[in-house]
Formats: C-alpha cells, structure tokens, sequence
C-alpha cells in the first residue's frame, strides 16, 4: 500500500466516474440550462481526474498516464466509491448523488489544500473551487425539488433514501493516505443537514452501509458504464482526433 | 529572416481562444515567461482557469506559434495549478475588455469559508443592476448566463472565482 497514490487513484477515480455518469444526460436534461450545467459540472469532474490520474500514473512509475488508468484497467481495478457510479436514476437520484459527492468532495479537497504533498495540495486548493460551485447547485435543486409540488418532493426523499447507504463508504478509514476521510463526517453533516431541513427532507436513518469500491469491489453498473466509456480506446489504442 | 523579439510582449499577446477580446495576459492565465540567460530558450507558464478548461491545448499552441513568428522556435510551456488562478487576477484593462465585449466582469472571489451568495451584477449593456440570473452555468466553464430585467438583454457573466 501506497497511500499519495492509492488516494490519488481513488479520488481520481471519483471524479472520472462522476464525469461519465453526469455527461450521460448531455441532450437529456429535463431544460437547457440544466443541459448545459451537468455537461459544465462533468467536465470539472474530468478536469480534476486528470490531475488525479495523472499524478497517480507518475507516483506507480510504471509508465501509465492518464489514459492508461481511465481505459486500459477493469472494473476490479477501479478505486471510486458506490456512489458515483449508481445509475443516474431520474432527475433527483442524480441531485442527490450530485449533493451528496460535493458535501464530499468540498472538505475532502479542502484538507488535501492543506496536506504536506505538494501536487495533492495543489489538486486540492483548485478543486476545492469548483466543488463549492456544485455544493451550491445541488443544494439549491434539492430545496427547490424537496420544498416543491407533493410530486417534487416525494421524489426528492426517495432519491435521499435511495442514496443514503452509500454515504458512509466516503468516510471510512483509509490507511496511509495523506488525508483521513473519517475525519470529514462533521464537516459532511454540518452540509447536509441544513439543506435536507430547508427542503423540508427526512435525514434516512444510518443502517445499510455497502462498501467496497476503494478495494474493487463494485456494484455491476460499473462494468456496463466502463463498457460504454472505454470500448472506442480500445477498439483503437491510441486514438487521437 | 525571422526577427528574434521579445519573448514577453509575443506571449501577452495571445488572446483567449474562448473569450477573443482578452489576452491570456489580462485574464491572468500566464504567469510567467522565462529566458535561460546562456540558452535563449523560453519558459513560459500558464495556469488553467478551471481545470477541465478544454482550451489549454488551443492556448498552448498559440503560445508556441506566437514564439515561433517571434523568434524562439524552441520554446516550452508548462502549466501549473498553484497558486489556484483567482478571477481577482484578471486586470483592470481586462474587465474593461470584458465589458465592452457584452460580459459582465466578476467581482470579487469569495475567500475564506465558503457560503453562497449572490451579488448584483450589473448589466453590460445599459448598466442596471436589476439583472436575475438565467443559469448558473453558461457557454464556457467560467461563464454564467444572465438577463437585464432593464433592457430585456441576455448577457454573459464572468464568475467570481
């Protein structure tokens, strides 16, 4: 174990899924503007797994670069948490994955400012601005959804419900990395919680908890999303256009 | 013949592939241009304003190409991420640019703990501030899309960041 590395590969790995998973409603969006936020909101998440990736291909010093790790590993491979690579699900699934990743991603990338490796923190001091970009998006669909029509709002608490499990594999130890996730909960709790409360939203009770993705252990939707995302690479090494 | 002339002034130039009427200069992307003293070889480095920004690979040919009619074929560019670029580094001339241009300049970035809020901004045309914004997001990551509740103009903003 290798812990700037393991924990640049999974949190690149986070990014990258999460960039797949919201370019999957460009042209889907339920309005334009919306449209054109998620294709914005994944393509800062591509922006930061590259960073990630890359840094985690130099520190393997096995030769592999960004595009060696994003297409040419399988899915026992990949480090990125459940959570990201949940199905879109409808428009309120993907808000509160969406609420959930960036009530992460804020404080994770805000400690990794602060951490004593360079490259991480550096990640870490940009990153951290666009992630508070997507706090405040996905808080504000969930106030508006949660605090909508009766409609808007029973979808809004069950996507909640339905996402709820895969929040407590973010926080769990992780060894030797520069950063310790457990210690994010409060500042996770501290997010959501007011937002849940003004949207008129049921904070789930804590039970199920899967885990697994940072050992490679992953849900099926993994394999059908890297499917998608990696046949072209490999169909044609190298491809470039 | 190609004139060997100042590396700095050629690099300034370059302008923005996403927004035309800045330079990389004024928008405080470049933060450095660098001629090794013994070599003559140029440096220069840039920093992404986000970081999925798909214009650096535009900007850093630009960067080459512009060096290259200047008299420094050789040149390296290298881009750094910290310090994050800040929407704070875009000059006085650049916000004027911007403005001019139909996009309204940021204010200034939010530091220190992060919390939403929202400033008036003020529309590029007519100059109110009874603008609302349209979507948080617009044609470029930087950008957000705005309209004058005054003049009834769609606008783009530049967000603070």
């Amino acid at each position: 174990m290798n812990g700037p590395f393991d924990l640049a590969l999974a949190l690149g790995d986070d990014a990258l899924i999460a960039a797949q998973r919201l370019a999957e409603w460009t042209t889907r969006a339920p309005e334009m503007e919306e449209d054109v936020a998620l294709a914005n909101i994944a393509l800062d998440q591509l922006g930061a797994a590259r960073l990630l990736l890359t840094y985690a291909g130099e520190l393997e010093g096995a030769g592999r670069d960004e595009d060696a790790l994003a297409y040419l590993r399988d899915d026992r491979e990949f480090r990125n948490c459940l959570l990201v690579e949940l199905p879109n699900g409808d428009f309120a699934v993907t808000m509160a994955k969406l609420l959930f990743l960036s009530a992460y991603q804020l404080p994770l990338y805000t400690a990794l400012a602060g951490c004593a490796d360079e490259r991480l923190a550096a990640i870490g001091a940009k990153a951290r601005k666009e992630s508070a970009y997507h706090l405040d998006h996905a808080s504000l669909w969930a106030r508006r959804l949660g605090d909508g029509t009766a409609e808007s709002h029973r979808r809004m608490q069950a996507a909640v419900d339905q996402v709820w499990p895969y929040v407590h594999e973010l926080f769990a130890p992780f060894p030797g990395a520069p950063v310790d996730p457990t210690t994010l909960r409060a500042a996770f709790d501290a997010t959501v919680d007011p937002v849940l409360a003004e949207a008129t939203l049921a904070r789930p009770a804590d039970g199920w908890a899967p885990a697994g993705g940072r050992d490679g252990r992953h849900t099926e939707h993994l394999s059908y999303l890297l499917a998608e995302m990696q046949v072209l690479h490999r169909a044609h090494p190298g491809a470039i256009w | 013949m190609v004139l060997v002339s100042d590396p700095r002034a050629a690099v300034a130039a370059v302008v923005d592939p996403e927004i035309r009427v800045v330079t990389i200069g004024e928008l405080g992307i470049l933060r450095a241009v660098d001629e090794d003293p013994t070599t003559g070889r140029v440096t220069v480095t840039i920093t992404p304003t986000y970081t999925g920004c798909p214009a650096m690979d535009v900007i850093r040919a630009d960067i080459r190409r512009a060096l290259a009619a200047a008299g420094h074929p050789d040149a390296a560019v290298r881009t750094v991420y910290s310090p994050a670029w800040s929407t704070d580094w875009i000059s006085a001339t650049g916000r004027a640019k911007l403005a001019d241009a139909g996009i309204a300049p940021p204010g200034p970035a939010r530091s220190g703990p992060v919390v939403p809020l929202t400033l008036a901004v003020r529309c590029p045309r007519c100059g109110s501030p009874e603008t609302e914004q349209v979507s948080r997001f617009g044609s470029t990551a930087c950008k957000a899309l705005w309209r004058c509740r005054s003049c009834s103009e769609p606008f783009d903003h530049l967000k603070a960041l």
